[in-house]
C-alpha cells in the first residue's frame, strides 16, 4: 500500500524546491554543476524517479472506470505527434484486457505534484512511463478482480479478466467492467506484492504492429483541439512586436496608427527579461484586437524604437570564422585516452576535416500560441506546452497569482520538437490576461515571430583529426566541437557545452581507438539557444559519421567494414568510463553504450538496403549510425544527383534498436518523420544572422522538406533484441544519422565531400 | 454586411472585406478546423476549397469568396471523396501531430476529385504546397493511393 505513494512524497518535496533549476528538468541538476561526484553524493535517482516530480503509480490518479464501461486514461505527457496519448492508452488496455474502443484519453493539467514528471522532452515518455502505467493498470485490474470476488462471494484467485469483463471460471458467471466500476469505490488499493503484471505472451496491443489512435478521427475532420482552437465569447486576440535583437529593449513607441486600425482594442507593453532570459518573454509591445487579422494589421502600423544590444553585431559569417578559428586551437579538454601526439607522430596517414552546421528553427506547423483568463483571482490558461508544470509556474508568477490558483490546460501540440518546452509564449498570455481581467486573451505568434524569436538549435564548428596505421586502423582521434550552449539562456558567461551536450555523441564516442582526445573550445552565444529534437547529437553525429566515411576512403576500405573495425569487439561500455556522467539521466549500469547493438543496427540497415549492390548510373549509397537517447539508429540512403544538382532520394532504410518497441507503428512513424526532418536539416534549412537579427522569416527562406524530397521508398526496421528489457528513446534518435548518411551518399555519387550544411546549391 | 457560403450554409460576416477567409472563418465564425501556418500561402495548412478548387485561405480575402461556395475540413466529410480521404488517413495512421493534416486532406481531396487515379508524380505535384514538419509524406502518398482504390471500387 505504502510503496505506491512513496514517489508521491518524494515528488512533493522536489516540487517545493521550485527554483530556477526546475525548468531544466532532471538534466539541469547535473548539467549546471557539471560535476558527477556531486550528483552521486546527492544520490540522484535515475530514470523516471530521478526526474522532478518523479513517477506516480497510483491508479486513482491515472485511471477512471465509468459505469458505461468506458475506461478513462489520464495522459500527463504532452501529445506532439509521437503518439503518446494512444500509446499509453494501449499499454493500459492490454494490462486490463480491455476493449480498445472503450478506451478514452483525458489530458492532464500541469501538476507534477499529482502526476509526476510531465516535461515531455528527452524521448522519455514511454521509456519512463511504460512500467508505471502497466503497474497502475495491473493494480486496477486486481481491484476489479477483488470487486467481482466480493460481489459473487468467491475467491479472487478464481476470477480472470477477459475482454472488458471479469469471469468466474467455476460457475460461468461474468460481469462487465462497467458494472464493476460502481463497486470500485469500496476497494482498497491492493498491496503491490499481490499485483501481477500480465504475461507478455498474452499481449494483444503491446508490441503489436497495428495502427491504434485515440485522436486521428478528430484530427482528420478538423476537430483536433490545438492551442489556437480554444475559444471563448468576447475573447481577445493579440500579436506581439518583439525586440529584433536578443538583449534589446523597447525604448519608446507610437501606437497612434495601430489604434486606428479597425478592431484594435489596446496596445500593451510586455515586460521582457534581461539576458540570460531563461523561459521568460523577450518583451515588446502587444497589439490586442477583436480578431487575429486586426491584431496583425495593428502591429504593422506600430512604430517602436528598440535599444541597442550587446548582440547587435551578431553576424553568422564572422561568427563562423570565429568558431572555426577556435576549433583549430586547443580548447577545454573533456576526455583523453592514451597519447595523441605519439599516435600522430607514428601515423602512416593522417586526415583532417572541418564541418559546419547552422542554426535551425524548430518551425512546428503550429506556431507558439496560448490563451489565458484571469478571473476572480484565478488564472486559467490553455497552451500547447511540452512542459505544462513549468508553464504553470511561470504563468502564475507573471499574473501575480499563486501556483495553486493557476490552472494550465494542455491542448494537442501542433508539433513541438523542443520549442514548446519553453514557456515564454504562455507567460505573454498571462500578462495580457492580467490587463483584461475576466476576458480570455490569446497570444498568436506568426510564422515570422516563430522563426525570428525561436530558441534556436545551436550553430557549430566541428574539427576532426585522425591518424591511421599502415593497415588502415585508426590509432588517433581528435574531435573539437565549438558551439554556443543551451546553458547560456540560464546563466551569464556560459561559453562551454554542458555535460548533457557533450554526452550527445562527442565525449561518448564508442570507438576502439587507443589514443583519443575530445576538446570543447569556448564561444559566446548571441541568440537564444534551445533544445531542438536530438539537440547536440545533430552536429556531433554529423561530423563523426562523415569523418568516418572519409577515413574509410583514406584507408581504401569499405565504409561498413571500416566502421565495424573502428567499433572493435562487442562490449558494453559504462558511460562513466567515457567521462559521461549524464547518460541521458539513466542508470549507467543498465544503460551502457553497447557496441554490439550499434554493430547489429548498422548491419541490419546495410543488409535491408542491399549495401554494396550495383546501382544505376548516377546513384550512390551512404550510411551512418548513431547512439542517442539510449537507442541505436542507423540510416542508409540511396540517392541520385542529377546534372544541375537536383537531388532525388530513392530509398531510405532506417533501422532502430530501442529495446522493446511498445507501439511499433509509432516507432516506425517517428523514424519516417526523423528521416524527413534530417533531410530538411541537411538540404535547405538554415537560420543565419546579420546585424543581430535573423535573416530568415518564413517558409520561403527557411525551407523545410516538402513531399518531392521525401524518399521514393522509406522502410523502417525494428531490431528488438530479445535479451534487452530496458526501453530506449524513439522521438529524437532517428534524426542524427540522416544528414551524414545523405552527405556520404552524395559523395558516393559525385565524389564531392560536402562539409557545410545546408547543402543548398553546393551540388549545382 | 458581407456573407459567405460555407459548407452549404450562408453566414453573415461582420468583418472587413479584405480580411483573409482564414481569420474570418476561424475568429469571426468560430470554425477552427482550418489551421494557420504561415500567412503567406507557403505551407498549405489553411487549404480550403472554393468552388471545388483548393485555395490558401490565409491569402484569400473575403471579397474573393462572394458568390462562391467554400468548403472547409468541417464540411469535406459530406463529400464521398473527402470521406474516403479521411478514412484512408486514419487507416494508414498518417497523422503525427496532425496540425497540417486538415490542409493535407483538403489538397488530397481536390486532387482525387479531378484525378481519381493519380500516380506518385501527380501526387507530389498536387501536394508540394502542403508542408508537414513531422514528415508524414510517405504515409500521405500511401493514403492517397488507398483512397483512390476505394473511390475506384465505389464507382464500379
Amino acid at each position: 500500500m505504502k510503496s505506491l505513494y512513496q514517489n508521491f512524497e518524494v515528488s512533493k518535496r522536489i516540487l517545493d524546491r521550485r527554483d530556477f533549476l526546475k525548468g531544466l528538468g532532471a538534466t539541469g541538476a547535473v548539467m549546471l554543476t557539471a560535476n558527477w561526484t556531486w550528483a552521486k553524493e546527492q544520490e540522484i535517482k535515475y530514470g523516471g524517479p530521478g526526474m522532478p516530480g518523479g513517477v506516480i503509480e497510483d491508479p486513482k490518479v491515472y485511471l477512471r472506470f465509468l459505469s458505461d464501461g468506458t475506461v478513462v486514461v489520464i495522459c500527463a505527457r504532452s501529445e506532439m505527434g509521437q503518439g503518446i496519448r494512444s500509446s499509453l492508452a494501449l499499454v493500459v488496455a492490454d494490462e486490463l484486457d480491455a476493449d480498445w474502443d472503450k478506451m478514452q484519453v483525458e489530458q492532464a493539467v500541469g501538476d507534477q505534484g499529482v502526476y509526476g514528471n510531465q516535461n515531455t522532452d528527452g524521448s522519455r515518455s514511454m521509456r519512463h512511463w511504460y512500467l508505471p502505467m502497466r503497474r497502475c493498470a495491473a493494480t486496477a485490474r486486481t481491484m476489479l478482480q477483488n470487486a467481482a470476488a466480493k460481489h459473487w462471494g468467491v475467491p479472487a484467485g478464481e476470477i480472470k479478466p477477459y475482454r472488458h469483463k471479469m469471469a468466474y471460471a467455476g460457475g460461468g458467471k461474468e460481469i462487465s467492467y462497467g458494472k464493476l466500476a460502481r463497486m470500485l469505490d469500496d476497494q482498497d488499493i491492493p498491496d503491490p506484492g499481490t499485483v501481477i503484471l500480465k504475461d507478455s505472451s498474452k499481449f494483444r496491443f503491446i508490441g503489436k504492429d497495428q495502427t491504434l489512435s485515440v485522436d486521428n478521427t478528430n484530427i482528420v475532420s478538423g476537430k483536433g483541439m490545438y492551442g489556437a482552437d480554444i475559444r471563448f465569447d468576447d475573447m481577445l486576440y493579440a500579436v506581439v512586436a518583439r525586440p529584433p535583437v536578443y538583449g534589446s529593449k523597447m525604448e519608446s513607441y507610437d501606437d497612434s496608427a495601430a489604434l486606428k486600425v479597425s478592431g484594435v482594442v489596446k496596445v500593451v507593453p510586455i515586460e521582457g527579461a534581461t539576458a540570460p532570459s531563461e523561459f521568460n518573454p523577450l518583451g515588446g509591445l502587444a497589439v490586442v484586437a477583436e480578431n487575429t487579422w486586426a491584431a496583425i494589421q495593428g502591429r504593422n502600423a506600430l512604430k517602436v524604437a528598440w535599444s541597442s544590444s550587446p548582440n547587435d553585431s551578431y553576424d553568422s559569417d564572422s561568427y563562423r570564422n570565429e568558431m572555426n578559428t577556435a576549433s583549430h586551437n586547443p580548447g577545454k579538454v573533456i576526455r583523453t585516452v592514451g597519447d595523441l601526439d605519439n599516435a600522430f607522430a607514428s601515423a602512416a596517414k593522417t586526415h583532417t576535416a572541418d564541418y559546419y552546421l547552422p542554426h535551425h528553427a524548430h518551425a512546428p506547423m503550429e506556431p507558439p500560441v496560448a490563451l489565458a483568463i484571469l478571473k476572480d483571482g484565478k488564472l486559467e490558461a490553455w497552451a500547447p506546452s511540452q512542459n505544462p508544470d513549468s508553464s504553470r509556474v511561470k504563468a502564475a508568477e507573471r499574473a501575480g497569482v499563486s501556483y495553486e490558483d493557476t490552472t494550465l490546460n494542455v491542448t494537442l501540440l501542433g508539433g513541438g520538437f523542443g520549442r514548446k518546452s519553453k514557456s515564454d509564449y504562455v507567460v505573454e498570455a498571462a500578462e495580457l490576461a492580467k490587463t483584461f481581467p475576466g476576458r480570455a486573451v490569446r497570444v498568436q505568434w506568426t510564422r515570422e515571430d516563430d522563426i525570428a524569436h525561436d530558441y534556436l538549435h545551436t550553430v557549430s564548428s566541428e574539427h576532426l583529426e585522425a591518424s591511421l596505421d599502415k593497415d588502415g586502423n585508426t590509432t588517433g582521434w581528435l574531435h573539437r566541437s565549438v558551439a554556443p550552449t543551451i546553458g547560456s539562456i540560464f546563466a551569464p558567461a556560459q561559453r562551454h557545452q554542458q555535460a548533457f551536450e557533450l554526452g550527445m555523441g562527442i565525449i561518448n564516442a564508442p570507438f576502439n581507438v587507443p589514443n583519443m582526445q575530445m576538446e570543447n573550445p569556448g564561444v559566446d552565444a548571441h541568440a537564444r539557444i534551445g533544445w531542438f529534437r536530438a539537440v547536440s547529437n545533430i552536429p556531433h553525429a554529423f561530423a563523426v559519421q562523415c569523418f568516418i566515411a572519409e577515413l574509410a576512403e583514406k584507408a581504401g576500405q569499405d565504409h561498413l567494414e571500416f566502421y565495424l573495425n573502428l567499433l572493435g569487439p562487442d562490449r558494453k561500455i559504462n558511460p562513466l568510463d567515457q567521462g559521461d556522467g549524464w547518460n541521458h539521466g539513466e542508470d549507467p549500469e543498465i544503460y551502457t553504450v553497447n557496441t554490439g547493438r550499434l554493430k547489429k543496427t548498422i548491419q541490419k540497415a546495410a543488409k535491408e538496403a542491399g549495401w554494396g549492390r550495383q546501382l544505376p548510373k548516377g546513384r550512390g549509397m551512404g550510411m551512418a549510425v548513431h547512439y542517442s537517447f539510449v537507442s541505436y539508429v542507423a540510416c542508409v540512403l540511396d540517392v541520385e544527383v542529377k546534372n544541375g544538382g537536383e537531388l532525388i532520394v530513392h530509398n531510405a532504410t532506417m533501422a532502430i534498436d530501442c529495446g522493446k518497441a511498445i507501439n511499433p507503428d509509432r516507432v516506425r512513424s517517428q523514424m519516417e518523420g526523423s528521416c524527413i526532418m534530417g533531410l530538411s536539416l541537411a538540404t535547405t534549412s538554415e537560420v543565419s544572422f546579420k546585424n543581430g537579427s535573423a535573416i530568415q522569416n518564413n517558409f520561403h527562406n527557411y525551407q523545410v522538406a516538402r513531399m518531392p524530397l521525401a524518399p521514393k521508398s522509406l522502410s523502417v526496421h525494428i531490431l528488438e533484441p530479445e535479451d534487452v528489457e530496458s526501453l530506449g528513446g524513439v522521438g529524437e534518435p532517428g534524426v542524427p544519422p540522416v544528414p551524414p548518411a545523405l552527405i556520404n551518399a552524395i559523395h558516393a555519387v559525385t565524389g564531392k565531400r560536402i562539409r557545410q550544411l545546408p547543402i543548398g546549391n553546393q551540388l549545382a | 454586411m458581407a456573407s459567405i457560403n460555407l459548407n452549404g450554409r450562408i453566414h453573415e460576416l461582420g468583418a472587413p472585406d479584405d480580411m483573409p477567409l482564414l481569420w474570418a472563418i476561424r475568429d469571426v465564425l468560430g470554425f477552427t478546423g482550418t489551421k494557420f501556418g504561415c500567412g503567406m500561402g507557403l505551407c498549405g495548412s489553411c487549404t480550403m476549397h472554393m468552388n471545388g478548387s483548393p485555395i490558401r485561405s490565409c491569402l484569400t480575402p473575403i471579397s474573393a469568396a462572394h458568390g462562391k461556395k467554400i468548403i472547409t475540413i468541417e464540411g469535406i466529410g459530406e463529400d464521398s471523396v473527402g470521406k474516403h480521404v479521411q478514412d484512408a488517413w486514419v487507416k494508414k495512421g498518417v497523422p503525427q501531430c496532425g496540425y497540417c493534416q486538415p490542409g493535407q486532406v483538403m489538397s488530397a481531396t481536390a486532387l482525387l476529385k479531378s484525378n481519381s487515379d493519380p500516380n506518385d508524380q501527380e501526387i507530389e505535384n498536387a501536394m508540394v504546397g502542403n508542408i508537414c514538419r513531422c514528415g508524414t509524406y510517405n504515409r500521405i502518398k500511401k493514403a492517397i493511393h488507398n483512397a483512390s482504390d476505394k473511390i475506384k471500387e465505389g464507382s464500379k
